[in-house]
């Protein structure tokens, strides 16, 4: 009976430590996640770019990572104990780190810090982002043209800019086929929660959105479109194996090379704390191969890819806002910054923000 | 109409591994034993019902998984908490811990895999009825036994003597110890009751509700079930309503957001917790309540020759 319990309390410590050991003389890279790694969807996504680093640079850095870590206050904790664990240079995956990891960064000046999705940064602490919204573009594109009713149904996590901002930029898209489309929102307010997403992907469909889109992490909602005949769109990575007559396409991060390149530079000494946003054109976002779809919208959504990769902006002129106040002129391209605060939906959305 | 039963049978999903863990939790609490690890042993349900489903290709044999699992893992903590006499809370707590630790390292090379789901019922004639075929004779197995469970429940500990010896456990070991009632086997035998529902509530998420493995699948659904048991005072019908109330009012707010009816998520997502904590003042509050429902030896480890 004691060694049972022995060999319990050794798994329940083994699980607890799991990544962590220590090697000499290896630059320690690490990352924190706000999801599972196997959720098979952003934090997944993000793994998948430090098991790149591993293949990589293995013989030069040794890599942690801390999974399930909660946003707030929580994940101030989990980046100070990969700090005082040895890391020196810190991934932070997700918008809610950016306070407690900015706090963190402040603590600890000779770490290097990085956080990927936020727009607060120290002179340790470097910003990245990828630029979803290209790709959310061409999803709005694709919905309008297949949908029967003219209407989608929209899941989403939180009332964040990055959240904000997809949106607005699937409608812009579906805007420039249909200038009628419909979207309806619904916040789950949780990034992971399978049951939740399935819950209010059929709310969707009851309501008559014939088609799926999602800012949460799970296969969930596509599950649900596969088993009533519709369609939808996977979130962060190719979900095609969860519903392969369901899913039209996927914006895929593909988060490797922009790892690889930042340890490479903070193993050579020229990391820099650097504001890096990169798109379709370099890589970091791609578009899942287009599926279930005529060949003309396929044709289509290449075309817009292209137009993208080219350097054009979905988010370029004339753009209303909700209230009917203008957000740019004809021709203006939108900057960064107003795309990374944005709070605001544009016209033809009915749905009410949250505050 | 048809919209109407739909957003019925999403509650009925939404709502039955909530009730089945709860139910579950709720015989293991009427003896006298509070294990905060339905969390751990729902997810172990899980895993071990996807895996199993996987391995075998037939759902069936998930969900006979699901259920010796919930009940194996279940063990870990009546050896702990009934033979070795440690504290059920700190116990409770660990398993759920371990579980969701456990759970993701057995389940790793299950991410990312296609399941298997389980066909609902199909009764010729009786669920081709329009409305009334589609509620009460197409759905998945496992919510006619969350049903069955809940009536089977209620009249074990209400109306058979093995029953009313649960109860009385429950109320006070000790007693039940000099009447020469064996308190541990009953205690044992609660637990791992317990543990199986939990496991199948667990099968329930991977095989029916959304057919796939992912760590933490669960998201805090565990700790509804145990809340549900307070806000029920331990009477297995209102375990059925609570469930079904908590269900329905997620679901009522998906559609309200859907028809564009601002409600703030935060609030409806504490709501289980809030309503729990309301039945908990309430009953609380008049002494004679508390007497009748609360089992007077909840959380009380038991050693016999003491």
């Amino acid at each position: 009976m004691k060694k049972m319990i022995l060999a319990l309390m050794a798994t329940a410590a083994a699980i607890g430590f799991t990544g962590v050991a220590q090697a000499q003389g290896k630059l320690k890279v690490c990352w924190v996640y706000v999801g599972p790694v196997g959720d098979f969807g952003y934090s997944y996504q993000h793994d998948q770019g430090r098991l790149q680093v591993e293949k990589e640079l293995g013989d030069k850095v040794e890599t942690a990572f801390l999974e399930n870590v909660a946003e707030g206050p929580d994940a101030e904790r989990a980046f100070e104990r990969l700090a005082r664990e040895g890391c020196k240079l810190i991934f932070g995956t997700s918008f809610g780190f950016m306070d407690p990891e900015l706090k963190v960064a402040a603590k600890f000046p000779d770490i290097k810090f990085e956080h990927a999705t936020g727009f607060k940064t120290a002179p340790n602490m470097g910003i990245y982002n990828a630029r979803f919204y290209e790709g959310r573009y061409i999803l709005g594109q694709i919905a309008a043209k297949q949908s029967q009713k003219g209407l989608a149904g929209y899941i989403v996590s939180f009332p964040i800019p990055e959240v904000v901002m997809g949106i607005n930029s699937f409608m812009l898209g579906a805007q420039s086929v249909n200038p009628d489309f419909k979207v309806k929102v619904v916040w789950v307010n949780s990034w992971f929660d399978p049951g939740k997403e399935a819950d209010a992907a059929k709310a969707l469909f009851d309501q008559g959105a014939d088609i799926i889109v999602q800012h949460t992490d799970s296969t969930a909602p596509l599950q649900v479109a596969q088993e009533r005949g519709l369609h939808g769109f996977g979130q962060a990575s190719d979900m095609t194996k969860f519903a392969p007559k369901s899913q039209y396409t996927a914006i895929v991060d593909d988060w490797g090379p922009y790892y690889v390149g930042r340890v490479k530079a903070a193993l050579d000494g020229t990391w820099k704390p650097e504001d890096r946003w990169e798109g379709l054109k370099d890589g970091a976002v791609v578009m899942a191969p287009y599926a279930n779809l005529p060949e003309d919208v396929v044709k289509a959504a290449q075309e817009t890819e292209a137009k993208i990769k080219g350097g054009w902006n979905p988010f370029t002129g004339p753009i209303t806002k909700q209230d009917g106040t203008e957000f740019l002129a004809k021709d203006a391209v939108a900057e960064d910054k107003a795309l990374l605060g944005m709070n605001f939906y544009v016209k033809g959305i009915d749905d009410q923000l949250p505050k | 109409m048809d919209v109407a039963v739909s957003i019925l049978l999403t509650i009925a999903t939404a709502a039955t591994p909530l009730l089945i863990a709860a139910i579950g939790e709720l015989v293991v609490e009427r003896s006298g034993v509070l294990n905060l690890g339905v969390e751990g042993m729902m997810i172990m349900g899980a895993v071990g019902g996807f895996g199993a489903a996987y391995l075998t290709g037939s759902p069936w044999v998930g969900l006979l998984a699901a259920i010796i699992l919930g009940a194996l893992f279940s063990l870990v903590f009546a050896v702990m908490t009934l033979t070795l006499a440690t504290n059920q809370v700190a116990t409770g707590l660990s398993l759920t811990l371990l579980g969701l630790g456990l759970s993701g390292m057995i389940g790793t090379s299950l991410v990312g895999l296609p399941g298997a789901r389980l066909p609902n019922l199909y009764i010729p004639g009786l669920s081709d009825i329009p409305v009334l075929g589609r509620l009460f004779f197409s759905q998945d197995p496992i919510f006619y036994l969350s049903i069955a469970l809940v009536f089977g429940v209620s009249w074990f500990l209400f109306r058979t003597r093995t029953g009313l010896t649960l109860r009385s456990i429950g109320d006070s070991h000790s007693s039940a110890h000099a009447l020469g009632i064996p308190v541990l086997r009953y205690r044992y035998l609660a637990v791992m009751f317990g543990g199986a529902c939990a496991g199948l509530a667990g099968g329930h998420l991977s095989l029916v509700y959304t057919p796939q493995w992912v760590e933490n699948m669960t998201a805090g659904r565990g700790w509804i079930a145990l809340a549900l048991v307070v806000f029920a005072s331990w009477r297995p019908l209102r375990v059925l309503a609570g469930a079904y109330i908590f269900g329905a009012v997620w679901i009522g707010q998906l559609h309200a957001q859907a028809l564009g009816i601002p409600v703030p998520p935060q609030f409806l997502s504490a709501l289980p917790y809030v309503a729990t904590i309301v039945v908990l003042v309430i009953i609380s509050r008049n002494k004679r309540l508390t007497l009748m429902n609360t089992p007077a030896a909840l959380g009380q480890p038991f050693v016999p020759d003491r």
